[in-house]
């Protein structure tokens, strides 16, 4: 009952988020009957926990904290909860997305009880999930921590698995446990050696508790592994291109969206909070540049060559987190160096990132499924001009390419923005091998920015523009306006961010004065809210409002003058080189687009081709030519399938050792107890 | 307050200069290089004859197009045109270079690029979807050469502002090895981003080789004279940028005629050097094949990247 007698309203939202999806949980089986208010009801109850978890985050943020002790849990072991500022950040992410997804959801899914398919899985698990995700997030003790990571993980399980007549779903779902679980062993291995220094279960108490270098490294070492595999850093994501695409698209859209998202937020718990910033080495941040550079590169580089949506969008999650990993190292080289601010920089660089990621590819994913709901396919070569039927899903997933591209006067460009000015401040440090990897990972930051560019280029060109290359994706319609709102809503926040960072950076500023006890918001406006001045206005400023003026008024005015009414444009057909027929074929297609890099890349790609061509009696007279080409993930044959293959041998050895028989065993258990005799005479 | 509206005005001065002399630079290219080739060439004004004789005429549009395609031309001149008037050229001390600085400079010229592949890829051409693909493909290559050679003056001047880059520029008293990287890096990158040749030339229309102009095949009157006339700003901007950056001696410090005035003529001859470099360069060499270019913007790259360190290594603490 303390809990509503508490004075925190920040705290009571965030419950009354929780409790709202764990409402939609209970309720979904009750409902079974009744489809569509069952739909209806796990939806907007899912809506409505967003609302809240975004109300609780700001006032988070705005300094009302509070914790409270769950009256669930061991006896011995109560659960604790509570709300600072790094969790109300994280809320506010998970909400701006669990608001709108909820939205969406409510006509996402009637196409699904429109086929007759019970929504019994999806209804219980999607709302759980949403509720893991929350409870992660106000985890103030390790083993709320870790039972709400659980409930995370294998909820989303059955979210993957939900299409389990395929044997590949299965599969990938299977795959998908597999690395949660090693994530969450190695988690709790981290949780474990911070107990080990404290003798506490709770935050409180592991803070304060005395940590050699020997044991930090190791309780660092095991959260970054943990935490990296669960946010698919390059070379352990490759389960992640596999799960998130054949989850439900609304699944696919939070676990893309926010569930990396919550591993990234569980690393920076675990080493800036609890570890804690004073304890840093130098070397932990060149470790985690190198690892955001290569996820940042890989994934998109492995993007760049799907042809599956929604698949294509999985590996772009892996180079977005990539690049919050770019960010989040930076922050803490300036940290363990000494340089407070500018770690307070890069932190809110890497956090600004990460609140982007969670509304554009959150956004991006559900314009795929609208294209998925329209044409019922997932392959980009089965597209095309779909522009011209669903014109507001096309603009919407216009907004979400070029902020994810990182251009102006979107929000991703903030945030690359903000790294490049963090990682410029290089020369403030000592150490010569970080003061040369950083420009390296900044010059792989645009590298991957600029090939995102071209991704997206090829993304919106082949399944928007153009022809339809097939009969679905000619006669594609519109999808709802419960989608179309579920979808204006990140949009409205892309822009949002891109156009007014000096409003939302103050906001999040608490993070880092919670965790490194600097404030940037005194030099991040330059006494101006127009200007966006990391560090000092005579270093570098960008005022956005001002760019997009001058974007709208000069295109504005050159528009109306191109287009005037006295200034007709006349329509033809496309002039074809004199050949009568031009058919859809004959565009270019989403292989031929990515061509040039699969040849220049050809040593990370090693593209598998075929070509087969059937002839006409006569070798000269080609009847028909087939062309395949497969792209492999590396890291599915160079480090899943070896560990995979030695697990078997193992495995295998042991079973053989199970069948010896009863002497055998005698004889083991002798040699264990000389073992262990010797051990303890020590 | 006086001075600001000045110096605003002087900034808007400045953007309508580089409008209007954008086509004159592509004339004295075009006119070298007809020099060159024992030619008498067309008149230095030509390319503004073209320009015109494009307004006047009547734009013809693909029956599937749709607003990306409409839109492209104004998206595309915009960005270019607000790119240009965040580069120093007459005063140093520009307003608008504390609205965007040189990130969001490149950044606002992705955007150009973003706009016009989407434009290649509206009609469903294959022509339009190779021009996007080589476009993208290869300007992706020379985003961390481009980044990496400004950055090279960034840390020097401790700013990304272009304004203070420049008045970091103007008080180099010895020449500083990672500059000259640099220097190398930007104009190899300048030559790629601007389709020229060894990269690609702008006057062809051959499938094999064509990347800038099988984007735009499709344009035509007004639309198509806009596209032009951002491609003539575009190789100004970088003429610019790199005269700036490097070699920005003359450039008024001070508001007033006569520095203005010796700033402008200052200008105006290192662009006309500049454009007789390009024409020799283009006269001298041939278009490498295609797959050749990586390995060209790698080199820039690398040459980038050298600079950066030479200054970590040799002039960081000693300046």
């Amino acid at each position: 009952m303390h809990l509503l007698a508490s004075t925190s309203c920040s705290l009571q939202l965030a419950l009354a988020a929780m409790f709202s999806v764990l409402l939609a949980a209970l309720l979904s089986p009750c409902l079974g009957k009744r489809s569509d208010l069952q739909r209806l009801a796990i939806s907007l109850l899912i809506a409505l926990s967003g609302a809240l978890a975004i109300a609780a985050g700001i006032s988070g943020l705005l300094g009302d904290t509070a914790a409270a002790t769950l009256p669930i849990g061991l006896p011995w072991l109560p659960m604790h909860i509570h709300i600072d500022a790094l969790a109300a950040f994280f809320m506010l992410t998970i909400g701006v997305l669990l608001m709108p997804v909820g939205i969406y959801s409510v006509g996402y899914m009637k196409s699904f009880t429109a086929n007759g398919q019970s929504l019994a899985q999806l209804g219980i698990f999607l709302p759980l999930f949403a509720l893991g995700m929350e409870g992660v997030v106000m985890a103030d003790d390790a083993y709320a921590f870790m039972v709400f990571w659980e409930l995370m993980s294998v909820s989303s399980y059955f979210l993957v698995t939900w299409e389990h007549a395929h044997e590949q779903n299965r599969r990938a779902g299977f795959l998908y446990l597999l690395m949660a679980h090693l994530a969450g062993l190695l988690i709790l291995g981290s949780f474990a050696v911070l107990y080990a220094a404290s003798g506490s279960f709770t935050f409180a108490g592991m803070r304060g508790g005395e940590l050699s270098a020997g044991m930090a490294t190791a309780a660092f070492l095991l959260a970054a592994f943990g935490f990296g595999m669960k946010a698919g850093v390059v070379p352990l994501h490759a389960w992640l291109p596999e799960a998130h695409p054949v989850a439900p698209s609304n699944a696919s859209a939070l676990m893309s969206g926010i569930m990396l998202k919550v591993a990234i937020f569980g690393f920076i718990r675990v080493t800036w909070d609890l570890v804690g910033s004073d304890a840093f080495i130098w070397w932990w941040g060149g470790l985690l540049l190198a690892a955001g550079s290569s996820s940042a590169l890989g994934g998109v580089l492995m993007a760049l060559q799907q042809h599956d949506l929604k698949r294509l969008l999985a590996y772009h999650s892996v180079e977005n987190i990539g690049i919050i990993l770019i960010g989040l190292g930076l922050a803490m080289i300036f940290a363990a160096a000494g340089h407070p601010l500018i770690a307070a920089l890069g932190l809110i660089a890497a956090l600004y990132h990460t609140i982007n990621h969670a509304l554009f590819k959150g956004l991006l994913f559900m314009g795929a499924g609208a294209v998925l709901h329209a044409t019922g396919s997932r392959d980009m070569e089965s597209m095309g001009g779909l522009i011209r039927h669903m014109p507001i899903t096309a603009a919407l997933f216009l907004v979400a390419s070029i902020s994810i591209a990182a251009l102006p006067p979107f929000n991703g460009f903030v945030s690359e923005w903000l790294t490049f000015q963090t990682a410029l401040l290089t020369p403030e440090l000592d150490n010569t091998l970080l003061a040369a990897l950083i420009p390296f990972s900044a010059s792989m930051l645009a590298l991957a920015g600029a090939l995102a560019a071209a991704c997206f280029v090829k993304v919106f060109g082949i399944v928007f523009q153009g022809n339809a290359r097939s009969k679905a994706a000619e006669q594609a319609h519109e999808v709802d306006r419960w989608m179309q709102i579920g979808m204006a809503i990140p949009a409205l926040f892309c822009l949002l961010l891109g156009v007014l960072p000096t409003l939302f950076i103050p906001l999040i500023d608490s993070v880092p004065q919670l965790l490194i006890h600097h404030s940037l918001a005194a030099s991040v406006q330059a006494g101006h809210w127009l200007w966006l001045t990391p560090i000092s206005a005579e270093r570098a400023a960008y005022a956005a409002p001002l760019l997009i003026t001058g974007l709208l008024l000069v295109g504005g005015l050159l528009y109306w003058r191109l287009h005037r009414r006295n200034n007709r444009i006349l329509r033809g057909s496309v002039w074809s080189c004199g050949h009568p027929h031009l058919n859809p074929r004959m565009q270019y297609t989403a292989t031929s687009f990515s061509q040039p890099l699969r040849r220049i890349f050809s040593g990370i790609y090693q593209p598998d081709k075929h070509l087969g061509n059937a002839y006409e009696d006569h070798p000269l007279i080609v009847r028909k030519i087939a062309y395949a080409v497969h792209v492999k993930d590396l890291a599915f044959d160079k480090l899943y399938r070896p560990i995979g293959t030695a697990t078997h041998h193992l495995a295998d050895r042991i079973a053989r050792e199970h069948g010896r028989g009863m002497h055998a065993y005698l004889a083991y258990i002798f040699i264990s107890i000389i073992a262990l005799l010797i051990w303890i005479a020590r | 307050m006086k001075q600001t509206l000045t110096l605003w005005l002087l900034n808007l001065l400045q953007a309508s200069l580089m409008l209007l002399v954008a086509p004159l630079l592509a004339g004295i290219v075009r006119k070298f290089k007809a020099r060159l080739q024992n030619r008498r060439g067309a008149s230095l004004l030509q390319p503004y004859q073209d320009l015109r004789k494009l307004f006047s005429k009547e734009s013809l549009f693909a029956d599937n197009s749709s607003w990306i395609f409409r839109t492209a031309p104004v998206v595309i001149f915009t960005a270019t045109l607000l790119a240009a008037s965040i580069v120093p050229i007459i005063v140093v001390d520009l307003p608008s270079a504390m609205i965007a600085d040189v990130i969001a400079m490149t950044a606002l010229l992705a955007l150009a690029r973003f706009w016009i592949a989407l434009a290649a890829m509206d009609i469903g051409t294959a022509f339009g979807g190779m021009g996007a693909s080589r476009e993208m493909t290869f300007s992706a290559l020379a985003e961390p050469a481009m980044l990496m050679g400004v950055f090279v003056m960034s840390l020097g001047a401790h700013s990304t502002n272009l304004s203070t880059m420049v008045h970091f520029a103007l008080n180099l008293h010895h020449l500083h090895p990672s500059v000259a990287f640099a220097l190398a890096a930007l104009l190899m990158v300048s030559v790629a981003e601007n389709g020229r040749i060894p990269i690609d030339n702008p006057t062809t229309h051959l499938e094999l080789t064509m990347i800038h102009e099988a984007m735009i095949l499709e344009y035509s009157g007004r639309h198509l004279a806009l596209i032009e006339w951002a491609a003539q700003i575009k190789l100004l901007l970088f003429a610019s940028l790199i005269i700036s950056l490097f070699a920005p001696w003359g450039i008024a410090e001070t508001i007033g005629l006569l520095p203005i005035l010796i700033a402008l003529g200052c200008w105006f001859a290192k662009i006309i050097l500049l454009a007789a470099a390009v024409a020799m360069l283009e006269s001298a060499l041939a278009k490498i094949r295609l797959f050749e270019v990586p390995n060209y913007l790698f080199t820039a790259f690398v040459l980038a990247f050298l600079g950066m360190l030479v200054h970590y290594i040799l002039e960081v603490g000693v300046q």
